[in-house]
């Protein structure tokens, strides 16, 4: 089976690859490009694990076609910090122990950024909403809704 | 497998009318991805038209109606102020299926051709007399929404025929309409029982009304009736009784572990009533 050229955006560097047709986005970004935070969590678009954005759009990368990346702009966790400075999300979370095993991590940080752009100032009822989508099995969720709400009040103040 | 990415939906016709095998039409994707993860499909060809011209289009027709391109996402419609004003049942059915994540790429399009008995958005759509066109090798016909699904997977498209966009009519005056789904969880689950109302009023007169119900039989069912129970009269008792009863002598649902016969008909005839006062409240703009 022939393999497709695909010419897409990751976190701002233009990327070339060949995937199989059958690749997800998050097979390519793990296999081929060697971008591992996005995990597996389902693979089938429930648990959030593989949370990218594509044009700004937050999405299961696991419910993507490597294929379908041709001429977007993808967004993964290793595009959140810049440079050796952390994100203001990636900082709450560790100062309020919002993670334990960490493989949903990656995936809420890249969902909850994506909430906070669109919404500076949510509640916690919006956040719990928006996060939904995005399972963690060890934290009870509360911590990482803390989390969450400091960060926005915090960057609300620093803008 | 082939996949395609035609810049015409000619030239996407052309491919699904050539194909062998087994063929799907890639939009957002959430659910052929995930049955061709499972092994429930394998498509040979898969043709994603998200590269046609005017496929992520909400456009206001100069009736006062609506058009939405074929790969318009529910993140998109729940944007869509304007939309939302005119169609909120079509909106909110559309926003109960699935997070955030599969917001930004599931369509109401690929939720109806999907065929699944239990898709929200699809009662809602065919109690909002929405219209389907498709295009095929024999040229284009335009489809009530109704019409569409044939059973659990199955719908009346025939070989080569591919949605191209969906239509919803011009709200008018005094109008509106509701979506309201039973499921055991708050969140992110499959319907166990579907219901939209949409009707029209004047004063307190219902003029129009249109009742679908998802989940409860092999397709979602349009309730002919519902229009000569409430058409001349306020939503009282006696009327959402009507209606109520109306729900019930429609279902034809299985017993599955999400529920049982008895209680889906049950809620049916609950869900009717509370979608009704919702739309009623909504058409006399009381009610947001």
């Amino acid at each position: 089976m022939s393999k497709v050229h695909v010419t897409t955006t990751v976190n701002g560097d233009e990327v070339e690859f060949l995937c199989d047709p059958r690749e997800t986005l998050l097979d390519v970004l793990r296999e081929r490009l060697s971008l591992t935070g996005a995990k597996e969590g389902c693979g089938t678009g429930d648990c959030g694990a593989c949370s990218v954005t594509v044009d700004g759009r937050l999405v299961c990368s696991c419910l993507m076609l490597g294929v379908e990346a041709e001429g977007k702009e993808i967004g993964t966790v290793e595009g959140i910090a810049d440079g050796e400075t952390l994100h203001p999300l990636q900082q709450k979370f560790i100062d309020y122990a919002a993670l334990q095993c960490g493989i949903c991590t990656p995936g809420i940080l890249v969902a909850a950024k994506s909430l906070l752009e669109k919404n500076p100032d949510p509640t916690e009822t919006e956040v719990r909403y928006w996060l939904a989508g995005n399972l963690c099995r060890c934290t009870g969720y509360d911590k990482i809704i803390r989390a969450v709400m400091d960060t926005a009040a915090e960057m609300r103040e620093a803008s | 497998m082939h996949y395609h990415r035609p810049a015409t939906f000619d030239e996407a016709v052309a491919l699904a009318a050539g194909a062998e095998g087994i063929t799907r039409i890639l939009a957002g994707g959430t659910d052929v991805l995930v049955q061709m993860r499972s092994d429930i499909v394998t498509p040979d060809t898969l043709i994603d038209i998200k590269a046609i011209p005017g496929t992520h289009d909400i456009t206001r027709t100069p009736e006062g109606g609506w058009t939405l391109g074929v790969a318009v996402t529910g993140a998109e419609m729940r944007e869509h102020a304007d939309l939302g004003r005119d169609w909120p049942g079509v909106v909110e059915a559309m926003d109960l299926i699935g997070s955030t994540q599969v917001q930004g790429r599931a369509t109401p399009v690929g939720n109806l051709c999907n065929a699944s008995p239990a898709a929200d958005s699809v009662p809602a759509m065919i109690a909002a007399g929405a219209v389907l066109t498709v295009t095929g090798p024999e040229g284009s016909r335009d489809i009530p929404v109704a019409e569409i699904p044939a059973g659990p997977g199955k719908t009346t498209l025939k070989k080569g025929e591919i949605a191209t966009a969906l239509h919803l009519p011009p709200r008018g005056e005094h109008g509106g309409d509701a979506y309201l789904r039973f499921i055991p969880r708050t969140e992110m689950d499959i319907a166990v029982v579907g219901c939209a109302v949409n009707l029209t009023v004047e004063g307190d007169v219902i003029t129009s009304a249109r009742m679908a119900l998802g989940a409860v039989a092999p397709t979602a069912v349009l309730v002919h009736a519902a229009g000569d129970a409430l058409v001349g009269r306020a939503l009282d008792e006696a009327a959402l009784k009507a209606l109520a009863d109306l729900a019930e002598a429609s279902c034809n649902p299985i017993d599955d572990k999400r529920g049982t016969i008895k209680f889906r008909t049950h809620t049916a005839g609950v869900l009717a009533r509370r979608a009704a006062q919702i739309a009623y409240g909504r058409a006399k703009g009381v009610q947001a």
